[in-house]
């Protein structure tokens, strides 16, 4: 495995990465952006827009969160507060990733700019794939496979914008339910790690009952609350 | 406080700031933290658990043109979903394809 005739392990990671990514990954989240787009669209705002916050944010729920709130003229405070709050994951999600695709010795900005891409397709994909892969490999099969998704989102962004109004509600609602049910068939993927499997179901659970009651902070409290029991209830069985 | 369409762009930056700012924290907290600590392993069942919510959310309490359809639909979706991925020996793209299929088939009903 020293390789020294062949291309850098950065190199071959972000090949392997990008290879991963471009199936159904980037399909699905062309198609995910494809709604976003056509949603910037009817709320008035341009092209431009709607590939800026592609750019600079890139997380879904959070770029919908702030499309609806500014299109309801919502203080500009409260929009941080909500977006904020949407994407809260976020930060356990770069937490857990981190000795996956961290070398020591390595300078810690690389981590920082990688961070941009943080997001739940590419973490997930990454989580599932990348520990497998020699530990020089891993950010740049990270790097291989989100900027892949990235620019599939960007182009899934703009193809949603011009065509908005053109498409038949069903197709544009059935668009719209790709992401959701993308991401819980990713979920049934890790369902066989215990730990993880009961995270997934409390967290769920805790979800149903949260949303209704206190929208604003049902994310934040179900993520507490359901990994917590989900920790808890796989204690004994833990240590593999 | 009114904000208008030409404040787009400053709802747009405080929002990926607001993003940026959650990938940020993870990473700090991740290069100092003993992945095989319990508050590590904590935090990876906190980031599987709002993912579950966030995913139920999305799901059974969408915000958005989803929101007009019924939630039986929207449920039974994402179960057919789910039966075709297990039945198709975990194919993701057929999963996917099967849950929209319904979807536009209720939209069309």
């Amino acid at each position: 495995m020293t390789g020294t005739a062949r291309p850098s392990p950065a190199r071959t990671g972000f090949a392997a990465g990008a290879r991963v990514a471009a199936g159904t990954p980037a399909l699905v989240l062309a198609a995910s952006y494809v709604g976003f787009g056509g949603m910037v669209r009817d709320s008035g705002l341009g092209l431009d827009l709607a590939l800026f916050s592609t750019l600079t944010a890139w997380a879904l729920p959070g770029q919908i969160v702030m499309v609806e709130l500014h299109a309801a003229s919502t203080p500009l405070a409260a929009i941080a507060l909500a977006v904020a709050l949407a994407n809260l994951r976020l930060a356990p999600m770069a937490t857990v990733l981190m000795p996956i695709v961290a070398r020591p010795g390595r300078p810690a900005w690389r981590l920082f700019a990688a961070a941009h891409w943080i997001a739940i397709t590419g973490w997930m994909l990454t989580m599932l794939h990348a520990p497998a892969r020699p530990r020089d490999e891993r950010l740049g099969w990270f790097m291989g496979c989100v900027l892949t998704l990235w620019i599939a989102s960007l182009l899934g962004c703009a193809l949603g914008h011009l065509a908005a109004g053109m498409l038949p509600r069903p197709v544009s609602l059935a668009l719209l339910f790709l992401n959701p049910v993308y991401f819980m068939l990713l979920c049934l993927q890790d369902l066989r790690d215990r730990q993880r499997a009961l995270s997934l179901l409390a967290g769920a659970a805790a979800g149903a009952l949260l949303h209704p009651l206190v929208p604003g902070w049902s994310l934040l409290l179900a993520g507490l609350g359901g990994g917590t029991a989900g920790f808890l209830l796989a204690r004994p069985g833990r240590g593999r | 406080m009114i904000w208008s369409a030409s404040d787009a762009y400053l709802a747009a930056l405080v929002g990926a700031l607001a993003t940026y700012l959650w990938r940020a924290v993870g990473v700090a907290v991740g290069s100092r933290l003993d992945p095989r600590g319990s508050l590590f392993a904590w935090l990876g069942c906190v980031a599987h658990a709002v993912l579950a919510a966030l995913i139920l959310r999305l799901i059974v309490f969408p915000a958005g043109s989803l929101a007009d359809l019924p939630s039986a639909a929207r449920i039974g979706a994402a179960l057919l979903a789910g039966a075709a991925y297990l039945l198709a020996r975990r194919n993701v793209f057929l999963g996917c394809v099967v849950g929209s299929a319904a979807i536009a088939i209720a939209a069309a009903a």
